[in-house]
């Protein structure tokens, strides 16, 4: 299934990319997997997205969580921390 | 509700009078505005640019304000939300709350702040003399947050 990706602020910056397709087995319809599969690209990717740095994910506009379940066309987006106000 | 994200200025007093008007109930009008400072985190800020997820933004900004009049007695609310590049001294956001009496109004308007300062996916961005960085997230602004429960 392909899931479209975004990216946000320092991380879009990091990246060098704000947003592209990612096709994931259906198998693997989860958030946590979503971020596997960029992990394993290394280098940034692999930096930015580790265990404990500060981030968050959104599935289709709403905040989400690793657990959170994902479905073929879904917009995930990935950013830091916000800081607007 | 009025919900605006946008690169304009806005003027507070027109804000406030369209947000009270011919509603002879509305005893309470609690506001909060939120300006760029020229200094911040110890280094000049020259500028910021305020970077937003469109499609994120007013959903986001809806539903917190959907969640403040499930909790306080409300008469009307509006929030605006500036995008793009700003100045010292700029307004950057408005958050305008009107109610019976002032109790729920000033509560809702500080509820609002504090959760749009964490779910809201807004980002700045400061131009200094070192050059330009991303502003970091404040545990504290978790804090404020996370006390609403």
């Amino acid at each position: 299934m392909n899931i479209k990706v975004l990216y946000f602020a320092r991380l879009r910056e990091r990246f060098g990319v704000s947003e592209e397709v990612i096709e994931l087995p259906d198998s693997m319809a989860m958030v946590a997997m979503l971020l596997d599969v960029l992990r394993a690209r290394g280098g940034e990717w692999a930096q930015a997205l580790a265990a404990g740095q500060n981030f968050r994910v959104a599935v289709n506009q709403d905040m989400a969580a690793m657990n959170s379940p994902l479905e073929a066309d879904d917009e995930v987006a990935i950013f830091p921390p916000v800081t607007g106000g | 509700m009025k919900i605006s994200v946008q690169e304009a200025d806005f003027d507070v007093g027109a804000e406030i009078s369209a947000l009270r008007a011919g509603n002879p109930q509305i005893g309470a009008v609690a506001s909060f505005i939120g300006l760029v400072r020229d200094l911040n985190d110890g280094s000049n800020v020259a500028a910021m640019t305020l970077e937003h997820y469109p499609a994120m933004t007013h959903k986001a900004l809806t539903a917190i304000v959907a969640e403040s009049e499930t909790r306080w007695a409300l008469l009307g609310c509006t929030v605006i939300h500036r995008v793009g590049a700003l100045f010292p001294t700029d307004q950057i956001v408005l958050v305008a709350v009107a109610s019976s009496h002032r109790a729920d109004a000033f509560a809702a308007c500080e509820f609002i702040m504090d959760y749009l300062k964490t779910q809201a996916p807004f980002w700045k961005k400061e131009q200094t003399p070192d050059g330009e960085r991303w502003v970091e997230s404040r545990n504290s602004d978790e804090a404020a947050a996370g006390r609403w429960g």
